[in-house]
């Protein structure tokens, strides 16, 4: 337990430390005091930020190391270790910056719950895993805390479980997570066997200047499968299989198809939660996982990559057209969420993880601050979630409106905020790729975006009030509408600042980003790849015309009578959840049968009846043979002796 | 005529055959418990004239066994057939069948 001595080590520490503390002081202790508890996350998150700005501020590029021993098990020594690099450092600063503001937001969302405690318990124990996540230096820790953000998140989504739909959304998402978290042990363990740590540096080290990393484990696996070698012919099929496994993780976490069913379902929790876990941070963690072993992924010979990029431009895709046709304001806001977690994993298959962390964070700015706005409205229509029962709220909710509108402006891609920069990034590196068709993709997600998102604002903001509750609403406190000030700044701001040249450090391409000052930055998309920003800039001036014409002052949704049987297809989001329930069903349907066959005819038929039954056979036919008269005893008796002599004397005699 | 062993095995063959005859199919208690003796009796006699016919005293000595055990084995057999015809009025096989099920 000797920590490098490394002021900055201690402090990244302190600061993980900090919200477990608070949470543990909330659960055994400030139970009863609502107030309390509440200052104590929200101040334990606030020093975890100050000293977050302090890391940043007072460490240099170079990646500082902290480690504690923690277990040795034969060869795998894991330690706990801590991780100070630009990507850690980052996201320090994304969690815990937009943390603080959602920690001080649901001070008055949550006002009057009757788990005001517990609320603030689980926020400040989800806080200590996702830092933990993002702290990590070798996998083991990582996946450890990427579990611990699962229950967080379970807990976080069941916060009313008294409500039905909370708890199976809390069991739904779990469950789904569970399935990556399964590939993704697979992968460490593959990845441990193979290079021999589980430390990030030291796999990175461990791969230079090998060629086929993996091969090693041809033989063993090849033992599991019953000395078959068909399926590992090549040692880049282990690559990419390893990759693939690791990938499973960010695809449950991330909720990437096919996983991405727990996502939506997930906005059953409170407002607040979404905003922080189901937005800006947890599924971010897996992106964050990407960039991290990004070097496991990039191994030449690999094709892990590429599948990466499909899976996140379809599920990009696929969401964003999901989201056209919900009506519930949070829904809409979780399939864009997906949709733009999609774009990162994309933009990570497409050799660019600095644009997939860049537009992490400004996601991680715009998406809060839209969820935020989007409790703000929630909260002022008395728990009122379709948009077609808002409207007209731009009087009556002016901060609201202002900061919801530049957060939309965002996710859609407008110049100068954040999400252009971002966005612009990952299309850029699509066309620097030569991949057309996910340029394409991309371009036409934008223009989706810029639909929904347009229909969103536009139904639910603008024109007349359509229900008793909208008509009445009104602005919401202050401790709910200055985070979502606090928030714009970042969400106007973050492009330029050079972020992706930042995180680019640690990424060494052909062109390296440089930071040339904020009003360099802001003109370099234009510099950079003008066929990028044009036609993203395009997408969203079509989308919003689109939007514009459908949407401004309706009073019900036209778009089902121009696309059809699409708009029923994407209002039941084309049936995956049935899907799955009924395969489900089946598989388990099937397995209980048969489950059921094996233990009534096998164990219970012939295994204990066919005993008791042969048992209780020969014990009555024996007792038959009671008869309790001496006669017969003695008949048997001496027919028995008979046979015995006639068999000694007749059959055995030599004479014969 | 001359008597041999085989004569005198006939006989004791005979006479164990109709004991055991005796035992199995009459139905009086004492009835069966003399043909338990003449089957003793039965295998004295074999005894006796192996004894004679191979000159050898053994088979004599434990025919004197014998008869001495049986003695006795008569004495406690009577006494509890008596006991039995006392608690149950009857000395009649099929009335005794308290050990069946």
């Amino acid at each position: 337990m000797e920590p490098t001595s490394s002021i900055a080590g201690t402090t990244a520490l302190l600061v993980l430390l900090l919200p477990l503390l608070a949470a543990i002081g909330i659960t055994l202790f400030w139970k009863k005091d609502e107030e309390f508890s509440a200052q104590l996350s929200i101040g334990a998150i606030a020093l975890g930020f100050a000293l977050s700005l302090g890391i940043f501020a007072f460490t240099g590029d170079k990646a500082i190391e902290a480690n504690f021993n923690w277990l040795s098990v034969g060869d795998l020594k894991v330690s706990f270790g801590l991780l100070l690099d630009p990507l850690s450092k980052l996201m320090l600063l994304v969690v815990t910056g937009v943390g603080l503001m959602i920690h001080i937001y649901s001070r008055g969302y949550l006002q009057g719950d009757r788990s005001y405690s517990r609320y603030f318990a689980s926020l400040s124990l989800f806080t200590f895993s996702m830092l933990g996540i993002v702290l990590a230096n070798n996998l083991f820790m990582m996946f450890v805390f990427w579990e611990l953000v699962g229950v967080s998140s379970y807990l976080l989504i069941g916060f009313w479980f008294e409500k039905n739909s909370a708890a199976d959304a809390a069991k739904k998402a779990f469950l789904t997570n569970r399935i990556g978290d399964f590939g993704f042990i697979l992968g460490i363990i593959l990845t441990w066997l193979a290079l021999g740590s589980v430390n990030f540096a030291e796999l990175a080290h461990a791969l230079e200047g090998k060629a086929f990393p993996f091969a090693s484990l041809t033989e063993p696996l090849g033992k599991i499968a019953g000395g078959t070698q068909w399926w590992i012919v090549h040692p880049n099929v282990l690559v990419t299989l390893v990759g693939l496994l690791l990938f499973m993780g960010a695809m449950g976490k991330s909720a990437q198809f096919p996983l991405h069913v727990w996502l939506p379902d997930a906005m059953e929790g409170p407002t607040p939660v979404s905003a922080l876990i189901h937005a800006a941070t947890m599924v971010a963690a897996g992106v964050f996982m990407l960039c991290r072993i990004f070097f496991l992924l990039n191994i030449p010979g690999s094709h892990a990559l590429e599948f990466i990029a499909w899976i996140g431009g379809f599920t990009a895709l696929l969401a964003a057209v999901m989201a056209l046709q919900q009506n519930d304001i949070k829904r809409i806001l979780a399939y864009s969420t997906l949709s733009q977690l999609g774009y990162m994993v994309m933009a990570v298959g497409l050799h660019s993880p600095q644009s997939a962390m860049f537009h992490l964070t400004t996601h991680a700015a715009f998406k809060a601050l839209l969820f935020l706005g989007a409790g703000s409205v929630i909260y002022a229509c008395h728990h009122e979630q379709n948009i077609w029962k808002m409207g007209g709220l731009s009087d009556a909710m002016p901060r609201t409106w202002w900061t919801f509108r530049w957060g939309t402006l965002a996710l859609c891609g407008v110049w100068p905020f954040a999400g252009f920069f971002s966005k612009d990034a990952i299309l850029a590196a699509a066309l620097e790729h030569k991949n057309i068709p996910l340029f394409v993709l991309g371009v036409f997600v934008a223009g989706l975006t810029t639909f929904y998102m347009s229909r969103l604002v536009l139904v639910a903001f603008c024109g007349n009030a359509r229900s008793e509750e909208a008509s009445h609403a009104h602005e919401s406190a202050g401790v709910m509408t200055w985070p979502l000030v606090v928030l714009a700044v970042p969400t106007l701001l973050a492009g330029a600042v050079g972020i992706d040249a930042y995180i680019g450090k640690l990424f060494p391409s052909e062109h390296p980003l440089h930071d040339g000052g904020f009003l360099e930055n802001l003109f370099a998309p234009f510099n950079h790849n003008i066929f990028a920003a044009s036609f993203g800039l395009l997408a969203v001036v079509a989308g919003y015309q689109l939007a514009r014409a459908l949407y401004l002052n309706a009073d019900r949704d036209r778009l089902p009578e121009k696309i059809g049987v699409l708009a029923k297809l994407a209002r039941d989001r084309f049936y995956f959840d049935e899907l799955y329930e009924w395969f489900i069903s089946v598989t388990q349907e099937t397995l209980a049968r048969v489950a059921d066959w094996v233990d009534r005819w096998i164990i219970a038929g012939l295994l204990v009846r066919g005993t008791h039954g042969t048992t209780e056979l020969f014990g009555r036919a024996l007792r038959l043979v009671q008869t309790g008269s001496l006669q017969t005893y003695a008949f048997l008796f001496a027919a028995g002796v008979v046979l015995v002599l006639a068999w000694q004397l007749l059959l055995q005699s030599p004479a014969h | 005529m001359n008597v041999g062993l085989e004569h005198y095995l006939t006989v004791s063959a005979m006479l164990f055959c109709l004991g055991l005859l005796g035992v199995i199919l009459r139905r009086n208690v004492l009835v069966i418990y003399m043909s338990l003796e003449l089957m003793l009796n039965a295998a004295n006699l074999a005894l006796v004239a192996f004894s004679r016919f191979n000159e050898n005293l053994t088979g004599q000595m434990m025919v004197f066994f014998i008869i001495t055990v049986a003695a006795a084995e008569v004495a406690v057999g009577l006494a509890l057939i008596v006991a039995l015809y006392r608690k149950r009025q009857s000395a009649h096989v099929e009335d005794l069948t308290s050990l069946k099920l």
